[in-house]
């Protein structure tokens, strides 16, 4: 009796405690989804070094696949690599390479679909159209994972993280280069993207729309195709993020469409063709910036209403700001311009007379582009002089009342 | 003609003016560099006045230059020595005089403090520039024997490539803003050697606001092979047709 009992005690404890079952090249166990299939909910799959075939491996429990020495899963070209399908899932140290690439369906190196609580960490994809892709999830983190796109720097290649209708989403520390858009958010809110870098992607290094409440810190978007574009979404934070070397003809540190309630505060935009666009945003708080070195500051259109710029740096740029209209609605105040040339008799930091940041050749070229061959001409500039003290073109409403003497330390 | 050269030279190393222009020059250009801590701004600075300074004083300087050796000119005529390599060998002694105080007074501080390619290129625009401007004094010096009109056409043709012109391409500009205008622009503006050598100099230094889509097809116009070949063609022709024409003046003029 006693000992039936002691034996079904071991037994149970079995069950409930979480199993390991190792996968390698030379062992019994060499495939990956057989190892999935027969495993227990809860259990944890560990992969030795090697190179394993696997076509569009599909995760449907709670399990913890992890990767030693970055075993690489290689989706030879067929279909999706990794699909996660359960909640509760932890990917980490994986190599993923060689998904399937189409124009009709989105292949990508891990996709998570309907599914709360699954980490992905440390993984490499290679070769993959898309990176990582979520769609329809919650509470995902995405961490220290390195993904280089199919199609290194070309138009056909997927985006590098892709959300799709997801709530909840942690981004921290990921490189992501060569894809199409280096971070893509559709419908994605209260996320947050931390401390990734994404370079030399063929379209944006973070392109979002409809995704509310998300904020981003101490990301680096450099050298992309076009920058960064962010559209229709309300709240988004952006905080001590880098926007650099984002250069072409229609190229922008950050494009801002149709935003409002957002905070830009902190960030260093240098070397970009325009440093911030922002057309018909509003209520936005651009604070405390540092622009430096950028062909435009800033463009702001006219449909731009009750935007605060406040305490940001101007310096180095060949034109300060950009605009259509008259910025009317807008408050700008307290900035350092390096161009400014007035004064402060009492000392307070404060310069007496306001700054203009909008020159008459800005004007002018926004008329007539090809004029920027005049640009740093002398007449250009005896111009710009002469509407300094009589302006005429200029509307007088763009004005920084108080601009600073001095750089701001931020 | 090389010992017109040379005489010329000394005359001219020696001569106050040129002193006060190598340490003018100098002067800005080393302050320009130790203030600015971001030599790409001091780069900008030297720029603009590279492109006022450097033209005006290379075609007063000349001009009075000739007109007050005009005495040595004549005497030089009545040696058996050709027109020809008297006005060249003048040529060469103010341009090496000038070049030399140039190159002490830009391109000392520009490989000092700048040795990048936009250094090397304000460095070069400079120079042809410093050409371009002697050859202009020389043709405005041999067109009239009156010193007053010789030095007010040379001043005249400064301030026209200085400032009229620009005013005026952006008056066809605006007249003509609803045509594509970008290969007229190319021509016009390489039509005054000021506006093309400040367009090379932009090109490697303003590059991201040049990059928009206007400043990119004259970045693939002038960044090309044919581009810069076009380039140094206009300049030689800046240099060698109005000395060709002040050459052909002084052949046939009655002293």
């Amino acid at each position: 009796m006693y000992c039936r009992l002691a034996i079904l005690l071991i037994l149970s404890t079995l069950s409930c405690s979480a199993k390991v079952s190792v996968v390698c090249m030379n062992c019994m166990q060499k495939d990956i989804q057989q190892a999935v299939n027969t495993a227990m909910p809860g259990d944890t799959i560990l992969i030795k070094p090697g190179t394993y075939p696997c076509v569009n491996l599909q995760i449907n429990k709670p399990l913890s696949v992890i990767g030693e020495g970055y075993p690489v899963l290689d989706g030879q070209e067929k279909d999706e690599v990794v699909s996660v399908l359960s909640d509760n899932v932890l990917i980490s140290g994986l190599g993923i390479r060689n998904s399937a690439r189409g124009a009709m369906k989105d292949y990508a190196g891990i996709r998570v679909f309907k599914s709360q609580q699954v980490t992905i960490i440390n993984c490499m994809m290679e070769n993959t159209f898309f990176g990582i892709y979520l769609s329809d999830s919650k509470n995902i983190t995405v961490r220290g994972n390195h993904s280089r796109g199919a199609n290194y720097g070309k138009s056909d290649t997927g985006n590098g993280i892709h959300l799709w209708k997801c709530q909840g989403v942690k981004i921290e520390n990921n490189h992501i280069e060569g894809h199409r858009d280096g971070i893509y958010f559709e419908f994605a809110g209260r996320c947050l993207i931390n401390n990734n870098l994404c370079e030399k992607n063929f379209r944006y290094g973070l392109h979002f729309m409809f995704s509310d409440n998300d904020t981003y810190t101490g990301n680096t978007f450099s050298d992309n195709g076009t920058g960064v574009a962010v559209m229709y979404s309300k709240g988004v934070q952006m905080i001590g993020n880098y926007f650099t070397d984002n250069r072409g003809d229609a190229s922008y540190g950050l494009l801002l469409k149709d935003m409002s309630n957002g905070v830009i505060s902190r960030n260093t935009f240098s070397r970009n063709t325009i440093a911030v666009t922002m057309e018909g945003s509003n209520r936005m708080h651009f604070e405390k910036n540092n622009l430096i070195s950028n062909g435009y500051a800033l463009k702001i259109t006219a449909s731009c209403q009750q935007d605060t710029i406040v305490m940001n740096n101007f310096s180095g740029n060949t034109f300060d700001v950009g605009t259509n209209g008259t910025l009317n609605d807008n408050y700008l105040n307290r900035n350092y311009w390096d161009k400014y040339t007035g004064y402060d008799l009492n000392r307070d930091n404060i310069g007496d007379i306001p700054y203009q940041p909008v020159s008459l050749y800005s004007v002018i070229i926004e008329q007539m582009p090809f004029a920027v061959i005049l640009l740093r001409s002398l007449t250009v500039e005896l111009m710009d002089r002469a509407e300094k003290s009589i302006p005429s073109l200029v509307p007088e409403t763009i004005q920084d009342k108080s601009p600073l003497m001095k750089m701001i330390l931020q | 003609m090389l010992k017109i050269t040379k005489y010329v030279i000394y005359d001219i190393l020696r001569s106050r003016v040129m002193i006060a222009y190598t340490a003018f020059l100098l002067l800005v250009s080393l302050s320009l560099f130790s203030l600015e801590n971001d030599s790409q701004k001091s780069l900008i600075s030297l720029m603009s006045v590279e492109m006022i300074i450097v033209p005006l004083v290379s075609i007063v300087f000349p001009t009075t230059y000739l007109y007050n050796a005009g005495e040595f000119i004549e005497m030089l005529l009545a040696q058996p020595i050709s027109r020809r390599s008297i006005l060249l060998g003048e040529y060469a002694g103010v341009a090496v005089s000038m070049l030399l105080s140039f190159a002490a007074g830009v391109g000392i501080p520009v490989m000092v403090y700048a040795p990048t390619a936009t250094g090397m290129v304000i460095f070069i625009s400079g120079i042809s520039l410093s050409l371009v401007f002697i050859s202009m004094a020389f043709l405005s010096a041999v067109s009239t024997s009156d010193k007053a009109k010789g030095i007010g056409i040379a001043l005249l043709l400064w301030f026209y490539f200085a400032v009229i012109y620009d005013g005026l391409l952006l008056g066809i500009l605006f007249s003509f803003s609803e045509y594509p205008l970008e290969k007229t622009v190319i021509l016009l503006a390489s039509l005054n050697p000021i506006d093309l050598g400040r367009i090379l100099i932009l090109l490697k230094m303003d590059i991201s606001a040049l990059m928009g889509l206007t400043g990119a097809v004259y970045k693939k116009f002038f960044g090309t092979g044919l581009g810069t070949a076009y380039s140094i063609g206009m300049m030689s022709a800046w240099i060698i047709l109005p000395l060709l024409a002040a050459l052909g003046i002084f052949r046939k003029k009655n002293l």
